[in-house]
């Protein structure tokens, strides 16, 4: 296995630039996830990395090799695709040793190694068949065992649970985290899922616009967000964002009403911020007090033991709280919400965090 | 009801053409095994033990010429649909695959031959035989027929290509295959059922062209069959029975032929590799 450091990287079609100097190492053996809206380019770096893509500038090094003028085979890479990507006209078996074959393995050991990632993957009774013979779950795992033959350096996965139903997904999940122990692998892996991201990353990369916002452990970016995009993008559902003006003392929240917060900076004061707050963060609560807001019940979804109620302030601002057991809130009840004052996050005006 | 009227409609029109065209040659057969009179006297009737000869296929097996005709046509037909399907194949692989400064520059001159026929530059391709001595040889017919044919070829065999999902070509390139594998171990065997109806569409003029064999190979045992029933064609008399028998033995190639690559056009050769 092996380290990959990316360094200044650009990558342009014609003129649209669509990664912008993307700076990332991804840890020996460590599992890295990319999430990011899409058309942000995960892919685009994903096939950078793999060598599918040339780029226009930076340096890509994989094991302290740099591989920018490198063909993919030479990467030592093993990519696994959305579509898996099969070649329908061979068998599971041979789709498996089909690389190993080109690359002069003796025969005992191809066969050998397909046994093998046929054993992890369970896909022994399924070695002599057609891929269009198999299920979405069983061509994925075909596509993972024909990564796995190859005992690459870095494994790089393009949304590869995305096809498959949520029963599934959640399964294949649990075994590429297994597979990830059992090999020691370096892992790049895209994904829209954010259960996927938060369970599987020891590092999660959110990308904008061809930038990376922030990179971190998946718990330090729930908690500690660098800027409104990272605050918005991770945790489902979203954090509440509420507009606001820095005052002595506390926050201005215009018609919504006001805050006290204490750890403000007098030159802070007059600042346009905005406030963020997890619905889990905010609570249902009567009464008056120096971090209550009065709102009017929108919607109320219930999802058995939790629930969310979508509040709408005098401003017009839609806030989402979450809520334990059974309410007797309906649509178009006054009532106030609490918010958690550990767990205020403000944002200064040009996005960023405020400490 | 009205899909009904339609379909029956459709079945009749498709049934009148295939009578249509099934008719001369359902006739060629017929008479092949008839005696000379009654070919002329009446030449709708089928063969019954009154009227029936096999004259014509014992001149045309007795010709110690024509299995070698046979063969040479053989040879002209299978040459031609191998280097047209190879050359095809890589050609089209290459323009939709690569991205090069004279793509859309080559694949438009290469479509140009579709347009123009090339029996307009006759002359120059006999000055052109001529000078490279190959006046006289079934290479000439080859070389002739497999430029005649590659511009379709590179035409159909490129769409789908470009249907082959790119995932799988870059599948392929991750686990290290060469360009020169790709092509041959992903791409061709994907695309076998085009190259199939390609082979078709090329089998059968070059089969049954005369113009070529006349102009480039007219002489020394190099005539395909087409040619070489000529000479059953006199200027004074023609032997019909010969004619015909050699006609209807001709088409049991090309029917085989067809029917090996029939066998594979098949559906759905890519589904299961992507989804
Ligand atoms: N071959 C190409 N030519 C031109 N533009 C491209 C090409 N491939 C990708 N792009 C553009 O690059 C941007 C990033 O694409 P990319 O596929 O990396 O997005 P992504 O983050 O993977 O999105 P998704 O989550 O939808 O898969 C997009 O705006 C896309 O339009
Ligand atoms: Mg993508």
């Amino acid at each position: 296995m092996a380290e990959v450091r990316i360094e200044n990287l650009r990558k342009s079609f014609g003129a649209v630039e669509v990664l912008k100097d993307i700076d990332l190492t991804v840890e020996d053996g460590s599992f890295v996830v990319l999430v990011g809206p899409s058309g942000c380019g995960k892919s685009t770096l994903l096939r950078s990395i793999a060598g599918l893509e040339p780029v226009s500038g930076g340096t890509i090094t994989i094991g302290g090799r740099k591989v920018n003028d490198l063909p993919p085979a030479q990467r030592e890479i093993a990519m696994v695709f959305q579509s898996y990507a099969l070649y329908p006209h061979m068998d599971v078996a041979a789709n498996m040793g089909f690389g190993l074959r080109f690359a002069r393995t003796p025969k005992a050991e191809i066969e050998a190694r397909v046994a093998e990632a046929a054993r992890i993957l369970q896909l022994e009774p399924l070695l002599k068949r057609r891929p269009r013979e198999l299920s979405g779950g069983q061509r994925q795992r075909v596509a993972i065992g024909r990564a796995i033959v190859r005992k690459p350096q870095v494994f790089l996965f393009d949304e590869p649970l995305s096809n498959l139903d949520a029963a599934l997904r959640i399964n294949t999940r649990v075994e590429i985290a297994k597979l990830h122990k059992l090999l020691a692998a370096t892992i790049v892996y895209v994904t829209h899922d954010q259960v996927e991201a938060m369970t599987l990353a020891d590092k999660i990369v959110v990308m904008n616009q061809g930038r990376i916002e922030q990179q971190g452990k998946p718990l330090d970016l729930y908690y500690r967000p660098a800027n409104l995009f990272v605050a918005g993008f991770i945790g489902s559902p979203a954090m509440n964002f509420i507009a606001g003006q820095v005052t002595q003392g506390g926050i201005d929240l215009g018609p919504d009403g006001a805050v006290t917060l204490a750890g403000l900076t007098a030159a802070a004061v007059g600042s346009r911020v905005t406030l963020g707050i997890r619905p889990e963060h905010v609570r249902i609560a009567d009464g008056e007090g120096g971090l209550r807001l009065s709102a009017t019940v929108e919607l109320v979804e219930r999802l058995g033991e939790a629930g969310y109620v979508h509040l709408r302030l005098p401003s017009g601002t839609v806030a989402v709280a979450e809520i334990r057991g059974e309410t007797s809130l309906r649509t178009g009840d006054r009532t106030s919400l609490a918010l958690d004052p550990t767990h205020l996050h403000l944002f200064g005006p040009d996005g960023r965090r405020m400490v | 009801m009205r899909r009904h009227a339609s379909a029956i409609a459709v079945h009749a029109i498709l049934g009148l053409y295939t009578l249509l065209a099934l008719f001369p040659i359902v006739l060629v057969v017929m008479n092949s095994f008839k005696a000379k009179r009654a070919i002329f006297n009446t030449p709708l009737r089928p063969p019954l033990p009154m009227n029936f000869d096999p004259v014509g296929y014992t001149k045309v097996f007795g010709d110690s010429s024509l299995p070698l005709y046979y063969l040479n046509s053989i040879t002209v037909t299978v040459g031609t649909i191998f280097l047209t399907l190879l050359f095809g194949a890589m050609a089209a692989w290459a323009l939709t695959e690569y991205k090069f400064r004279w793509n859309t520059l080559l694949a438009l001159y290469l479509s140009v031959g579709i347009m123009v026929p090339i029996r307009l530059g006759s002359v120059a391709i006999i000055q052109l035989v001529a000078e490279l001595n190959l006046i006289n040889t079934l290479t000439a017919l080859v070389l002739v027929y497999t430029a005649q044919n590659l511009p379709l070829a590179i035409f159909i065999l490129s769409e789908f290509i470009a249907q082959i999902p790119r995932d799988l070509r870059e599948a392929a390139r991750c686990d290290g295959l060469s360009e020169y594998n790709i092509f041959f171990h992903i791409i061709l065997p994907l695309i076998r059922p085009a190259m199939a109806t390609v082979a078709v569409f090329t089998m059968i003029p070059v089969w049954n062209d005369l113009w070529f064999p006349l102009l480039l190979a007219p002489a020394g045992g190099k005539q395909t069959i087409t040619l070489g029933v000529q000479q059953f064609l006199g200027q004074y008399i023609t032997d019909w029975n010969a004619v015909l028998a050699a006609l209807s033995t001709a088409i049991v190639p090309v029917l085989l032929l067809y029917v090996i690559f029939s066998r594979q056009l098949i559906r759905g050769l890519t589904s299961g590799a992507v989804k």
